[in-house]
């Protein structure tokens, strides 16, 4: 067990800041946060407090996922409420030390939202329209504690499930994922239960864990996030299915893009391991189990499961045929268990609450909810953690609020490279994994980047295309040839030079392309094209007959003086 | 040159699995993989050299030329492009007279692009010497680099 002291000190310490006999500052300190200028926030706070002579405790948090209301501050006065401050510049974040802590006004036109009850005119944070549809479960620390603080996660009940994992059969917590339902959100949604019974049962030893964090697809920043904002929920993710597979060994494979993602998690590992959770007998149990962390190198090929484990063997991250399947032979020849970062930080609430908790919410083959990232042409752009099956109208009108400018809704881009873009008709769409992938795109890792009039949906797909033939691995034909003639027909298009069997000659290289390449990047690269020839045909045609882009994007049709005014 | 390679081998145990945590923090210490970095790692880890550029060739993070004092990665993601990051490259490049994977003649600016960097968020962005920069616009970016070599002009 973790010591009782250990839990009751860091409890007590999480007494005294949410009811603190002095001012509590919390500064969102992710990416986001960062580039939009905490740090100057911080330090302006910082001389504030020295030059009034007041003390106070400053906390850096990670990202709360409202990222268009950074950066972002959050104060607890004694005797208050915790009362979060959007869009601060340096001056008015001083103001708010002078004019808050000093002289009580609550400064209500710099305020987003009360952790609790209306007060003098600030709404509840969590009634706003972008919280109040959300249900976070993997999200519920993110931009709330010190993600470089365990014992702040420990006060919030962390390592509670691991605990609870360490105390039944290994058995017993597969049963329980199993079925709870929980599926991969890395983006294929394989069940996690089956992927996890199946490297439990290859008797081969040892057995390795690994975390998949190479978040590569663009317009996707979720993992990033939560490995930002709150390290130990994937850390104790990782530790029980470590113990319920029987794994010794584990690594994270972050993305080198990401590196105060890296950063962070090396410390929330340092501190883990400092506490008796990693290394041999974790918590005085039979159970050994360390982790290491390898940086990715820029290849987004190495998200795919088989490309990843020849990289972390120093070799060229190039996929290989599956079967076998990583669970029967992975890591140099050994059972390998690989989770996405969002399935990892789900699993110990699935734990403490039951399977039956979790598969209460969502659909009937989509349990629990998704993480996205609502990027692109939408008024509110963050993290966002929904039920599944809410629908695509929900998530982009009443949470994003809809698009800004007074510019009108053309599409949604789900998925990335692997995905597609779905039209205002499919609005009502509820999100899952089937309808999704009913409709040509998929549920994906979960990038949802909204797009507007102002888009031209050929100019989209060359963008994926462009993507998908500069990143296969040149492996396999149909990817590396393929992509790249797909590619070089929509260039070709949305510069004046598209043929009448352009779209025909697109069509059959998709399908020869999804039905032949050998790794999940190939098979799904056409996606992007397959859905904007599905729902946007009119845009293709406009671009090929009347060589005009209907979005005055693509500018070799635009600067032939051939626009409608 | 060769004792700052030689300290980070001496760190890692002589395993294949080491060979691309030996590159990142070669590089890191280098800024670039030298023809003599990658001999010497070669030699350290047993395997030939051909071996050593096709797995260091094969990732987009390496570099085999000296890069410039400062580097600016433009983000060319998803958000990014349908908010203006192709603007805010072309902007770039004008200024700084380069194209991506090139130096400038005085050796102070390198420009890559990135896929994503994953501040969705803030699009369009780019990174200057590993600060993210949000909301950019031609202007900002013109403005960014005038103050950059300004506040380097004022320091010397």
């Amino acid at each position: 067990m973790i010591t009782a002291d250990f839990r009751a000190m860091a409890e007590s310490d999480w007494q005294s800041i949410t009811d603190p006999s002095i001012p509590q500052i919390f500064i969102g300190m992710a990416t986001c946060g960062e580039a939009a200028g905490a740090l100057s926030i911080y330090k302006a706070m910082e001389s504030a407090l020295i030059k009034n002579r007041i003390k106070a405790r400053i906390h850096k948090t990670g990202c709360l996922g409202m990222c268009y209301c950074e950066p972002m501050v959050d104060i607890i006065k004694p005797g208050q409420p915790r009362i979060t401050y959007k869009n601060l510049t340096p001056e008015t974040a001083s103001e708010l030390i002078t004019d808050y802590l000093i002289n009580g006004n609550y400064r209500p036109d710099l305020a987003l939202g009360v952790w609790g009850k209306e007060l003098d005119g600030i709404p509840n944070l969590f009634g706003l329209d972008f919280m109040k549809f959300q249900q976070r479960t993997a999200l519920k620390n993110i931009g709330v504690i010190n993600p470089e603080d365990i014992s702040q996660y420990v006060a919030c009940g962390g390592y509670k499930a691991f605990e609870k994992a360490l105390g039944t059969s290994q058995q017993n917590i597969i049963d329980e994922v199993e079925k709870s339902g929980l599926r991969g959100l890395g983006g294929a949604g394989f069940p996690t239960g089956l992927k996890w019974k199946a490297c439990y049962k290859t008797q081969s030893f040892p057995k390795y864990m690994i975390c998949n964090a190479d978040e590569g697809d663009p317009g996707a920043y979720m993992d990033r996030s939560l490995l930002e904002s709150d390290p130990h929920s994937v850390l104790e993710g990782m530790l029980i299915a470590a113990y319920a597979i029987g794994c010794s060994r584990g690594y994270i494979y972050i993305r080198d893009e990401y590196p105060l993602a890296i950063k962070r998690m090396a410390i929330a590992i340092d501190q883990t391991r400092q506490y008796g959770l990693l290394g041999d007998n974790i918590l005085d149990s039979d159970f050994s189990f360390d982790i290491e962390i390898r940086e990715g190198a820029g290849a987004f090929v190495c998200g795919e499961e088989s490309a990843l484990l020849a990289s972390i063997e120093g070799n060229r991250g190039m996929p290989r045929h599956r079967p076998p399947y990583p669970a029967e032979s992975g890591l140099w020849g050994k059972p390998t268990d690989i989770n996405n970062v969002k399935t990892l930080a789900n699993i110990p609430a699935i734990i403490t609450n039951g399977a039956e908790w979790f598969a209460g919410r969502g659909t009937e083959s989509s349990k629990g909810t998704a993480i996205f990232a609502l990027t692109g042409k939408v008024a509110n752009r963050g993290l966002i953690e929904v039920p599944m099956g809410i629908t695509i109208r929900r998530i982009i009108y009443d949470i994003g609020g809809g698009v800004p400018d007074g510019k009108k809704f053309k599409a949604v881009q789900t998925g990335g490279p692997s995905g597609g873009c779905l039209p205002a008709e499919l609005l009502d769409l509820p999100i899952a994994f089937d309808s999704l992938a009913a409709a040509g795109s998929i549920m994906g890792s979960g990038g949802m980047v909204v797009l507007d009039e102002d888009t031209c949906m050929v100019d989209v797909a060359r963008f994926f295309l462009d993507f998908a033939q500069q990143e296969s691995c040149g492996q396999c034909i149909p990817c590396r040839l393929g992509t790249k003639q797909m590619f070089e027909i929509l260039d070709d298009i949305t510069k004046g030079n598209g043929k009448q069997t352009d779209v025909d000659v697109l069509l059959e290289l998709s399908d020869s392309i999804v039905r032949t390449s050998l790794c999940g990047l190939g098979r799904t690269a056409p996606n992007p094209v397959l859905t904007t020839i599905r729902y946007f045909r009119n845009e293709y045609d406009a671009h090929i007959n009347d060589k005009k882009c209907p979005a005055n994007v693509c500018q070799a049709l635009v600067n032939g003086g051939q626009v409608d005014e | 040159m060769a004792t700052t390679v030689i300290n980070v081998l001496n760190q890692y145990s002589r395993d294949r699995r080491n060979l691309i945590p030996i590159l990142q923090k070669v590089q890191e210490k280098e800024k670039y993989l030298s023809s003599e970095s990658i001999s010497e790692i070669s030699i350290y880890l047993g395997i030939s050299e051909n071996d050593v550029y096709s797995v260091a060739s094969f990732y987009s993070q390496f570099r085999f030329i000296k890069p410039g004092e400062h580097t600016v990665k433009v983000c060319l993601g998803t958000a990014c492009h349908v908010r203006g990051g192709a603007r805010v490259l072309e902007t770039v490049e004008r200024e700084l007279k380069i194209k991506p994977g090139q130096t400038t003649a005085d050796g102070k600016y390198s420009l890559e692009t990135v896929a994503c960097i994953g501040a969705c968020a803030l699009a369009p962005t780019m990174v200057l010497d590993n600060e993210v920069q949000r909301s950019m616009t031609p202007q900002k970016v013109v403005d960014l680099l005038k103050s950059k070599n300004k506040a380097e002009n004022d320091a010397k």
